[in-house]
């Protein structure tokens, strides 16, 4: 792999960029892999590299139906915090976070990481509670986060209007190194150096099958030809049910449409994330000026990746209270995705029932922020067969033990 | 935006007016039942690329509870019908035949 710098653009400037090569390999299939992964959203391809980097297990296969990236890793609103209230959570969050800080400088790709701060709003008495919760929480976990006053908020989110009518704003959680990163960035970071080591990415491939004998998982069908392997990773957010359904189990995990919008482009008004949870609604500018609008998930099953209309109404009708300056502006572009919800709102990370088979979901409406971390704590369990610390609260068996990780509870909506 | 018809009252409204309430039939697990089969009840659910069974309540009219067949891969409702049945009746599962020929229903099965 040829390293990105200020001196092969300038290199390459001179012989009329000829010389930039393809990001990364399209390989054919080999007929078998150590680890094969399902998806090749963020989660897949972090725990492909990680696999990789950090284990030296390359003879490893990603494949994804479609594009890579394709999925939820690029239709979110790429919120990054880590200030979850549970321990598990903002373990593994806060090491997601961790390694974005650095995230460009290891995979040598700009992912555009933006620490700007994100402020989570108390519009209610019961959300000033329990965010004060999560602050006090925060400091035992030693993650960076604090209440602030009304006056504060006002002071950092200038073109906020704290007043009300229907939710005055009372305080809020500001995480001042959260913020957002480049979501494609993410994924072809990954992807390239990934690629670099030796993983095949094998895009419009779907998985069509699970076999599988008595004594475990034995490969996958593929659209292109059958594949074996006795380590296979199922990433596949939404597709969780239908992979599942495959294999022969089924999931505490059911999918539906989250949706996205973005405004005109706007000189800068707005230089950090704000989330209103009491709305539904959070809103950041991107660095092309528009502002970037997410909204609540619809409430029922649904795999058209397009959202129910009423929800965008919804949004924007309750930002613009808070927001009055949005008013005026024409919406651009909406999309939806199709999220992996759990009962608790939080992921699933561990053996499947079927031996070989490990699982990653259930990220639901917040993965985009976990990508490394995650990737980090799957690779681990890939390479030795069972979680460790990271990941093991997240297993499937908490389910059947009641040992829940509730951050609905806690944060209602967990972008 | 889905439109459905609720069986109770015969109102056909927008999504907008209902509202949905998860996967239809599960069957009760009670604290006399084993450990996974009291989780699957609490937590696994269906949630298939296709045909799906559900409960919906009519919440912006007669306020009554409804099951729907709808398919979650293009959003077709194939039918409502009455709450009050442990399976879903034989007209739906020949209107859903009708526009997906291939299905595997595993409720003749079941019966
Ligand atoms: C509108 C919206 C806003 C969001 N906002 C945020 C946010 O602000 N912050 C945040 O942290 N999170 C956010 N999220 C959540 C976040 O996007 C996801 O949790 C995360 O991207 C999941 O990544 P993934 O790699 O698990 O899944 P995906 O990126 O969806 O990747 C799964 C891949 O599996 C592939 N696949 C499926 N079936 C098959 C098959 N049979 N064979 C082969 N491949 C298959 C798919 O094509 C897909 O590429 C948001 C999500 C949405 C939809
Ligand atoms: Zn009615």
């Amino acid at each position: 792999m040829k390293r990105y710098s200020a001196f092969a653009i300038a290199r390459e400037a001179l012989r009329h960029h000829a010389g930039w090569e393809r990001a990364w390999a399209s390989p054919e299939p080999r007929a078998q892999y150590d680890v094969v992964i399902v998806g090749a959203g963020g989660h897949g391809l972090a725990t492909a590299y990680y696999l990789a980097k950090n284990h030296g297990i390359t003879n490893v296969a990603v494949l994804e139906k479609g594009w890579l990236g394709g999925g939820n890793t690029g239709r979110n609103t790429t919120i990054i915090r880590s200030n979850y209230l549970q321990d598990e959570s903002a373990a593994i969050f806060e090491k997601s976070r961790t390694l974005y800080e650095t995230l460009s400088q290891e995979l040598n790709y700009n992912i555009m990481f933006s620490p700007r701060g994100v402020m989570m709003l108390a519009q209610t008495e019961h959300e000033l509670r329990a965010w004060k919760r999560t602050a006090h929480a925060n400091r035992l976990a030693s993650i960076q986060s604090r209440m602030v006053t009304p006056d504060e908020v006002r002071k950092i989110v200038k073109v906020i209007n704290i007043d009300g009518p229907r939710y005055p704003v009372l305080g809020g959680l500001w995480q001042p190194r959260g913020g957002t990163a480049r979501h494609d960035a993410v994924a072809w970071g990954y992807a390239r150096a990934a690629s670099d080591l030796g993983v095949h990415i094998i895009q419009n491939c779907a998985v069509t099958g699970v076999d599988r004998d008595a004594t475990g998982v034995t490969g996958v069908q593929t659209g292109k030809g059958p594949i074996r392997c006795n380590r296979l990773c199922l990433v596949v957010a939404g597709s969780s049910g239908v992979l599942a359904e495959m294999a022969g189990f089924r999931l505490p995990v059911e999918s539906l449409a989250l949706q996205a919008l973005v405004s005109e482009p706007i000189k800068p008004v707005l230089d950090c994330v704000v989330m209103a949870n009491t709305v539904h609604g959070y809103i950041s500018q991107s660095d092309k000026g528009e502002l970037v609008i997410g909204g609540g998930a619809d409430g029922f099953n649904n795999y058209t990746q397009r959202g129910s209309f009423q929800h965008v109404e919804e949004t924007v009708r309750a930002l613009v209270e808070t927001f009055p300056l949005i008013s005026r502006l024409k919406m651009l572009r909406q999309w939806g995705g199709i999220v992996d919800m759990t009962g608790d709102r939080s992921p699933i990370i561990g053996p499947a029932p079927v031996p070989g088979i490990f699982l990653n979901c259930g990220w639901g409406t917040g993965g985009f922020k976990a990508i490394p971390g995650s990737g980090w704590a799957t690779a681990e369990m890939l390479a030795d067969g069972a979680p460790r610390a990271l990941a093991a609260p997240f297993s499937l068996e908490r389910f059947a033990e009641g040992r829940m990780i509730d951050e609905s509870v806690a944060a209602a909506v967990a972008h | 935006m889905l439109l459905l018809t609720c069986p109770c009252c015969g109102v056909s409204a927008e999504e907008t007016e209902f509202h949905p309430g998860g996967e239809a039939h599960l069957k009760r697990s009670g604290p006399g039942s084993d450990d996974a089969a009291f989780r699957d009840y609490l937590f696994a659910r269906k949630n298939p690329r296709g045909v799906h069974f559900e409960r919906w309540r009519h919440a912006f009219g007669c306020g009554k509870w409804f099951h729907a067949a709808r398919c979650t891969a293009t959003l077709e409702v194939f039918g409502t019908y009455a709450a009050q049945t442990a399976a879903p009746p034989a007209h739906v599962l020949e209107a859903i035949r009708a526009r997906r020929p291939d299905w595997i229903s595993e409720w003749e099965q079941d019966r």
